[in-house]
């Protein structure tokens, strides 16, 4: 693991310790009330998992067309990680759902498209899991629509009449609502960052057996 | 040259079809079986449900199309002429548009059966606006066929191909289906509203666009060993 | 340019067009700004407690699970490859 690892681990950790904090000192939203909190987790969670999905993709076409290992692992690393976050936003957004439009789903744009690109990593997982030799490529094929798909999930808030916050909200954000935002995005990106670092690792690791058992048979 | 080896495929492909009819009349049966499973589900006294027409021919498309490409591309397994395709002097390409147009051309076939069938059973007045249905018909098929087509093709060589095709298509293509489905819907209100069906429209000629685009290029790297 | 490259461009204008196309249009009914609240009537309060309290108890849950069933797959693994070392250096050995 490299030396800014370990450091780096604990000034996330304390982040994510001090965020609860002041966030039940933030003020609440004038229509949404006391849940509209929920965004400053929510929020940050929906990026990590939209750029989790454009990672993958890169390093599925890197991986196409150079076939060097190594981006396939940061596109497995990837995937996971995008199933991940995926989870966390498609749980805090109906939460937050029930209590702001009284419905604890809804199909509109964003929403449907968030839930098909999560749909496409967790395949792409099934994919390398049980789709024998050859399945590396199909999926790096599996991510790259996949993330063709993320710039839809992005702007679809401002094509449709939808019921979700647009993208204006967060440039149009006040001073003591955005530092709070910012700061727990910096503090989510951070933790990408190095889970991304640990689950590469781990492939690392795993190639590394593959070549011992080899040396061991040979 | 390109245009010409993608015209030789689709004309191989069209020509084994004729002779053999095999996924025609497959494709068609299930595709009806479909239609018919969801009649029985629900209708309801007599009377089908509301706006169900437009989502039970875009679903029995979907699940038709799935069909169809399975076996298209087992059949190219069963006679290795895959690899020949592949080691053929053609761009490839020209080998994956040459696929694409035969099971874009098999599909709007079945969807000649399909939609004035839908329309009998569950009144739907889909002939109303022939036109647009058929521009929505179309870009919507090629849309689902582009993603379908490439992955059928990977698949040929995987484990498990007939679970995963599903696996991978359906949340890709789901984009492509919601957009179809609404666009139809559109053009079965009793008033309709062309704007919303050129908008409809606009995006699966979008989707068009990108899933060919990226298949293209991504089908030569992904069919090599 | 190849027919790939052709088609790249057209892709880049078809996307650059629905853009436009989309400013152009009205604007839906949403919110376009969050506003913060000066303060609220004391019964908006309490139902909101137990949703906002369970996604922030979720995020961490989830997080937490994953570190540690990453934490623990690094471990076999780490675990494979030291015993397929000792392995191969008893089989040199031998």
């Amino acid at each position: 693991m490299p030396k800014w690892f370990n450091p780096a681990a604990v000034v996330c950790a304390l982040m994510f310790a001090a965020s609860p904090f002041f966030i039940a000192t933030s003020p609440d939203e004038r229509d949404l009330g006391m849940v509209f909190k929920i965004f400053y987790y929510h929020m940050p969670s929906a990026w990590m998992f939209l750029l989790s999905a454009i990672v993958c993709g890169v390093a599925s076409l890197r991986y196409l067309f150079s076939g060097d290992a190594r981006r396939d692992r940061t596109a497995v690393s990837a995937a996971e990680l995008t199933v991940l976050f995926g989870v966390i936003t498609l749980v805090t957004g109906p939460l937050w759902a029930r209590r702001s439009w009284g419905t604890w789903w809804i199909w509109d744009a964003r929403i449907t498209a968030s839930l098909v690109g999560w749909m496409i990593a967790w395949s792409y997982l099934i994919v390398r899991k049980y789709g024998g030799p050859g399945s590396d490529k199909l999926a790096a094929g599996l991510a790259i629509f996949g993330m063709a798909n993320v710039p839809f999930i992005y702007i679809s808030v401002n094509f449709w009449r939808t019921i979700h916050p647009a993208t204006t909200v967060v440039p149009k954000l006040p001073v003591d609502m955005s530092w709070r935002l910012w700061w727990c995005v910096t503090m989510f990106t951070l933790l990408y960052v190095l889970l991304l670092k640990l689950r590469v690792y781990l492939e690392q690791q795993r190639s590394r057996v593959d070549a011992l058992y080899l040396a061991v048979e040979g | 040259m390109f245009l010409r080896a993608a015209w030789l495929i689709l004309r191989k492909d069209l020509t084994v079809e004729v002779r053999s009819r095999e996924i025609a009349y497959t494709t068609v049966f299930f595709a009806v079986s479909c239609i018919l499973v969801f009649a029985f589900a629900l209708v309801k006294e007599g009377k089908p449900p509301d706006d169900g027409a437009a989502g039970i021919l875009w679903i029995a498309i979907a699940f038709a199309g799935t069909l169809a490409l399975g076996r298209a591309f087992e059949r190219e397994r069963q006679s290795e002429t895959l690899r020949a395709l592949l080691l053929a002097p053609a761009a490839r390409p020209a080998v994956y548009i040459g696929k694409l147009l035969g099971i874009v051309s098999l599909l709007i076939g079945a969807e000649l059966l399909l939609v004035p069938l839908v329309a009998l059973l569950y009144q739907a007045p889909l002939l109303r606006h022939p036109a647009w249905l058929a521009v929505i018909l179309v870009s919507g098929t090629v849309g689902f066929a582009a993603v379908g087509t490439l992955f059928a093709a990977m698949l040929v060589r995987a484990r498990s191909r007939d679970v995963l095709l599903p696996v991978l298509l359906y949340p890709i293509s789901v984009p492509v289906i919601i957009a179809g489905v609404r666009g139809t819907a559109a053009l079965l209100q009793p008033a309709i509203d062309l704007e919303t069906v050129r908008f409809w429209i606009a995006l699966l000629l979008a989707f068009d666009v990108v899933f060919v685009t990226l298949a293209l290029w991504t089908f030569e790297p992904l069919m090599t060993d | 340019m190849t027919l790939v490259r052709r088609l790249m461009v057209v892709l880049l204008l078809v996307l650059g067009l629905m853009t436009a196309v989309g400013h152009a249009q009205e604007p839906p009914e949403q919110q376009g700004q969050f506003v913060p609240a000066e303060s609220l009537p004391q019964r908006e309060r309490m139902p909101a407690a137990p949703l906002l309290i369970s996604a922030y108890a979720f995020v961490l849950l989830a997080l937490f699970a994953y570190v540690v069933s990453l934490s623990r797959r690094i471990g076999a693994v780490n675990a494979d490859i030291s015993r397929l070392e000792s392995e191969i250096k008893r089989g040199n050995r031998a």
